[in-house]
């Protein structure tokens, strides 16, 4: 019986010594989607994707990923999953097609085809001219591609992709997301790690994590809706005095600079919040206008880790 | 299950990466030449040109005859003439000289009248090998030695077997194979695991249906042709070089080799399983090597070492490995005669192979 999700997790949690990284992680990803995790660097990413294909035991909690159990007997899984890591893990003393042959040959790739699938790969990853290249000269999009190209060549069903474009410039990122879609597109789970705000919108649905906990989830859509926050955007010609003034409000829960604009975040449990701003800068008597503005998902990650920091404080 | 297919995908990955490996490629050839050059010629148990100082106080024509025969015998270099005896104990003590030798004023009288020894050699005593060489110097024949023949009679006659000439090199160089091979295929493997740990490679390679036991097959595979190439450098320079002799089968030698250089790479890769970074991995190495080179009797004669250090020699690849090749080189033994020793290196390939696997997890915690 196959489930509906890739992925289902119960409270998985894993410890390093006293340090928990990651806590009763709870997650559910559909088959067929982009699922994206968002986090700062310690968040627990990295150690979430590498539970979930059997490299680090759990501490407690379990998964079932393409309906095999983890902790248990993964070996089944292996065959299944396409896993990139976070730092480059091909050989960088083998050329470009070499390691995809080794690739090709450890997955046991049906040999007649492989020299058609090894082709195809290159065309679709734009790795042709660099055939030849070794690895390790290449630069940050070609290795990238050569990544994505190896961790996909045996069609798996789920691919784990670990802060894949950490080290790459926009136009490769951009490049890297069409590819993805495209897999997607073919009926491949991906599950996505990032820290970047524009990666994580681009995803169909995903989680926040911050300490190891998973804050909030859900499509990118749902959780711009569900900040529970007012957000105010306030232009004004002194941005940094703007922002000395509004930021001891007792109601205002983070302000963040962008250029001349401020953004506030106001919980909506308070009311007219837009006049409470002008109000205070009324009172230092400094020129801004104020307006109420939709949540973008940085707002939402501001809002949601700050959330749970007053929570444990 | 093991999969053939997979295993060859990592021999053809190593070998490609180690053709590109310069450093690497430079010792497959490097090291064994430079040992072989270095060991062949330095280390000498035969002795000769001790630099000698002479105190020369009868000044007659029959002291001024032995001098000249002692000088002709080559195992002394005369540097030096002394006028008394505590400069040439000076010369002695800061080590100018190795060896002293004084003729008293008497000399042609205690020559004549046989009652004392008419010389004295002041050896210095901190090497025994010179100390040796020394007591050899007391049993040269000297032209004016007018004793009858029957006076120089042996109770105990010693004949040289398998190196009648007492050459060095010939005990030499088959030891050195075993320490050349061990210092190569233990470094080689040694770091092969921990190089991939450090770089990432193996974070990819334990997310592929990759088992332990397919990687660490295919890892030690390569190196034992690489060894056996040694084996043929090995052997090709002692004979060009040093005229050692194989008196017994190659194919029995090679046989052992690979027992040998499987051993010895298996055991690189159990230091591979516990090291954290390659420099670990060689600070564990020298561990392993150090006895290799002391313990094995390679340097030493095995009998002579006290018995916790034999214990420890045994357990030591290397030793059973000098056997082997010096019973098949110099002795003309079948492998059959030495079956305990070959025995033993497969044991523990096969052992260390298991512990390998199993320590190797496709873990990373």
């Amino acid at each position: 019986m196959s489930s509906a999700f890739a992925i289902e997790a119960r409270g998985l949690s894993k410890d390093f010594g006293s340090l928990r990284a990651v806590d009763g992680l709870d997650l559910n990803v559909p088959r067929g989607q982009i699922y994206g995790f968002l986090g700062p660097n310690g968040s627990g990413k990295s150690t979430t994707i590498r539970m979930l294909c059997g490299l680090l035991t759990p501490s407690e909690g379990t998964a079932l990923v393409l309906d095999t159990a983890v902790p248990g007997e993964t070996k089944a899984l292996k065959p299944k999953i396409g896993y990139m890591t976070q730092r480059f893990s091909l050989f960088g003393d083998l050329t470009v097609l070499e390691n995809l042959q080794f690739i090709a040959e450890i997955y046991s790739y049906p040999a007649a085809d492989r020299s058609q699938r090894i082709g195809n790969l290159l065309d679709r990853y734009d790795l042709v001219q660099q055939k030849s290249q070794l690895a390790g000269t290449m630069s940050g999009g070609q290795r990238q591609r050569l990544a994505l190209a190896c961790a996909v060549l045996h069609h798996p069903e789920l691919l784990l992709l670990d802060e894949p474009t950490s080290a790459v410039d926009p136009q490769s990122r951009r490049d890297f997301w069409e590819n993805l879609f495209r897999l997607a597109g073919g009926g491949t789970t991906i599950l996505v790690s990032t820290h970047y705000m524009d990666e994580a919108e681009r995803c169909h649905r995903l989680a926040i994590l911050d300490h190891g906990v998973k804050v909030a989830d859900g499509t990118p859509r749902e959780l711009q809706d569900a900040t529970g926050m007012h957000i105010i955007e306030v232009s004004a010609e002194n941005p940094y005095e703007a922002q000395a003034a509004i930021h001891d409000l007792p109601e205002v829960a983070s302000v963040t600079q962008l250029g001349v604009r401020l953004r506030v975040l106001i919980p909506q449990s308070y009311e007219h919040p837009v006049k409470r701003i002008e109000a205070s800068l009324a009172a230092k008597k400094l020129q801004a206008t104020t307006q109420l503005s939709e949540a973008t998902l940085e707002d939402v990650f501001v809002a949601v880790t700050r959330k749970a920091e007053s929570d444990t404080t | 299950m093991i999969s053939a297919s997979r295993i060859m995908a990592i021999v053809k990955k190593e070998v490609r990466q180690l053709r590109r490996d310069r450093l690497s490629f430079g010792m497959v050839v490097g090291l064994p030449v430079i040992q072989m050059l270095l060991f062949g010629y330095a280390i000498n148990t035969d002795v000769r040109n001790l630099r000698t100082a002479i105190v020369d106080q009868a000044q007659t024509h029959l002291s001024r005859q032995f001098i000249a025969e002692l000088a002709q015998t080559q195992v002394v270099d005369i540097v030096e003439y002394a006028q008394t005896m505590p400069e040439l104990e000076s010369l002695l003590r800061r080590g100018r000289i190795s060896i002293g030798v004084a003729l008293p004023a008497d000399f042609d009288r205690r020559v004549a009248l046989r009652s004392r020894s008419a010389v004295q050699l002041l050896v210095d005593g901190t090497d025994p090998t010179i100390l040796g060489v020394a007591n050899q110097l007391r049993s040269m024949p000297f032209d004016f030695d007018v004793t009858p023949s029957a006076a120089r009679w042996q109770l105990v006659e010693t004949r040289p077997y398998y190196n009648p000439e007492r050459r060095s090199p010939v005990n030499i160089i088959p030891g050195l194979m075993g320490v050349i091979l061990t210092m190569t295929m233990i470094l080689f493997t040694a770091v092969a695991l921990v190089r991939e740990r450090e770089r990432g490679n193996l974070e990819l390679l334990i997310n592929t249906p990759l088992s332990s036991a397919e990687l660490m097959v295919g890892k030690v595979i390569p190196y034992i042709v690489i060894g056996m190439l040694q084996l043929a450098l090995i052997l090709g320079v002692g004979r060009l070089l040093f005229d050692v002799p194989v008196r017994g089968s190659i194919v029995d030698l090679y046989l052992a080799a690979t027992a040998f250089v499987a051993a010895n790479l298996t055991l690189g890769l159990l230091i591979s399983t516990a090291a954290k970074t390659q420099f670990q991995a060689m600070q564990m190495m020298v561990f392993i090597l150090l006895p290799s080179i002391l313990l094995s009797g390679f340097m030493f004669p095995f009998d002579g070492m006290p018995s916790f250090a034999q214990y420890i020699g045994e357990a030591l690849p290397n030793t059973h490995f000098i056997r082997l090749t010096r019973g098949i080189m110099l002795r003309e033994a079948g492998l059959g005669e030495m079956l305990p020793d070959l025995l033993y290196l497969v044991g523990f390939t096969l052992v260390a192979m298991i512990i390998a696997a199993t320590r190797f997890s496709k873990r990373l915690d």
